[in-house]
């Protein structure tokens, strides 16, 4: 009925089938959702930054102890194992803000410590968060050195 | 005699009985709509054990010698072991059979395996090669998850086309003699690609195997589809199943009357599987339960269990490669 390697049409016309069929991402409900679980991490990331003012840390300076906060919260919950289930409703809402990335390195090491402390977690604790920070911290440069050619 | 027919099956001269099956699932299968028809459910995906993947071989393992001794055989009647899962290199499977001290071939058939094996092993007893084998397969959910995907407690969001690995084992004793449903005939499936890459749409990748491995089974044997009571593929979801439905009705065959897929059949709606169930342990765990209690019951009497393999690694889609598919089709009468 089918060759092993179908034509090109034959291929195409399946696909499209397929899309037809395909469930649809249900949008508004994954964006109420991320809107709602991004805005509470970042709202309790605000009210860490009034306190840490309060305590007399400059603006500037409130934004260290900040991000470790949540970056200790985000740990924590991975470990409990909460944060996959928050993830798994709130999407870019949980992906996006600090916690996220916390998330992606967290996730991995505790998955591969079975394989053992240096060929598990050491080696793959960055699979994920890894590419964020090659990327990142090459477009940092890069933007850097237009920075710098434009003084 | 030669026992071939047409381009792919076999039709059994003496058709071989599958006199026993033994079946362990993970705790959300047991939550979920076939609970009554597992042998033994899991409490939690670790069972005590300090890896999933031994998780799964203990499963495996333990599925295999349960299937044996419900037939009141002792382990050594058993000629050979036809087994595998979805790890590299059969991991689960390897470790399983270590305990078990029997002749034993792998095989990778990604979900087809469980089939796959049944099939093997029935032309080894209709052969005349074996008395006894005993086909498995198994699947883990976090074990398959971690090899394949993200973490386990990533928190990623899945697609709703995607199909939820089962974590279970099944395994059938097949005996050349004995009280059961024989297996009277089998198609071997060859790769069909219709160029799906997206290694979350794995049940729309297989249909179209699906459908031209019973097409050549009906045109082979020279049964029509309403010669079965049910015919049921492995782990093609609602998303494929329902293209196994379009692509028949394009054909003017009518499948939606005697036609379910194992995938459809394991978790509740709310369980939010999305897409169904997917894994070896998906047509394994349905198979050696629910549908090998209905043939024993005489509730069904001629079924036809297709098992459904994509066979794309993480090399293959990482290097944008489209998704090759498999499905091999068994006969079971009772």
């Amino acid at each position: 009925m089918f060759s092993s390697k179908a034509s090109q049409a034959e291929q195409q016309q399946y696909q499209e089938k397929f899309e037809q069929l395909k469930p649809k991402t249900p949008i508004l409900k994954n964006v109420i959702w991320a809107f709602i679980v991004g805005g509470l991490i970042c709202m309790l990331g605000q009210f860490l930054m009034n306190y840490f003012v309060s305590l007399g840390f400059s603006n500037k300076e409130a934004g260290g102890p900040t991000s470790v906060v949540l970056i200790f919260l985000s740990a924590l919950f991975t470990g409990l194992g909460v944060y996959d289930e928050l993830g798994r409703r709130a999407g870019a809402g949980s992906i996006v803000p600090i916690t996220g990335f916390a998330n992606s390195i967290v996730a991995p090491a505790m998955e591969f410590k079975r394989e053992g402390y240096v060929f598990g977690i050491g080696a793959k604790m960055f699979i994920i968060a890894g590419p964020v920070l090659v990327y990142g911290i090459s477009t940092a440069i890069l933007i850097g050195f237009i920075y710098w050619l434009r003084l | 005699m030669n026992k071939k027919r047409g381009q792919q099956s076999i039709i059994f001269a003496s058709p071989p009985v599958i006199t026993s099956t033994a079946n362990i699932v993970g705790p959300m299968e047991g939550d979920g709509l076939l609970n009554e028809f597992y042998d033994r459910i899991l409490n939690d995906t670790l069972d005590n054990n300090s890896s999933w993947e031994q998780c799964e071989s203990a499963m495996m393992e333990w599925a295999i010698k349960t299937a044996i001794t419900k037939e009141t055989s002792v382990i050594d009647d058993v000629d050979y072991v036809l087994a595998g899962d979805l790890l590299n290199q059969l991991m689960s499977t390897h470790f399983a059979l270590r305990g078990v001290g029997r002749p034993f071939l792998g095989l990778y058939g990604a979900c087809s395996t469980m089939v796959e094996g049944m099939l093997v092993g029935s032309t080894l007893i209709d052969g005349g090669f074996a008395n006894k084998i005993v086909a498995a397969a198994s699947s883990h959910h976090d074990a398959a998850e971690r090899q394949y995907r993200f973490p386990t407690e990533q928190g990623v969001q899945r697609p709703m086309v995607s199909q939820w690995t089962v974590t279970g084992s099944g395994a059938a004793v097949i005996s050349a003699i004995g009280n059961g449903p024989r297996i009277t005939a089998a198609t071997v499936g060859k790769i069909v690609d219709m160029g799906i890459k997206d290694p979350n749409a794995m049940g729309p990748a297989m249909a179209p195997a699906a459908v031209d491995t019973l097409w050549h089974h009906f045109e082979d044997s020279g049964r029509q589809h309403t010669y079965y009571d049910m015919i049921y593929t492995g782990d093609l979801g609602n998303v494929g199943k329902a293209l196994v439905i379009d692509l028949f009705k394009t054909k003017g065959i009518d499948l939606s009357t005697n036609y379910e897929d194992c995938g459809c059949m394991i978790f509740k709606e709310d369980q939010d599987a999305h897409a169904g169930a997917s894994g070896c342990a998906s047509s394994a765990i349905v198979f050696t339960g629910y549908i090998y209690r209905q043939l024993m019951q005489q509730k069904l009497h001629r079924i036809l269990l297709v098992g459904t393999g994509s066979l794309h690694s993480t090399t293959s889609y990482q290097q944008k490669e489209s998704i090759p598919c498999i499905a091999h089709a068994v006969a079971l009468e009772m």
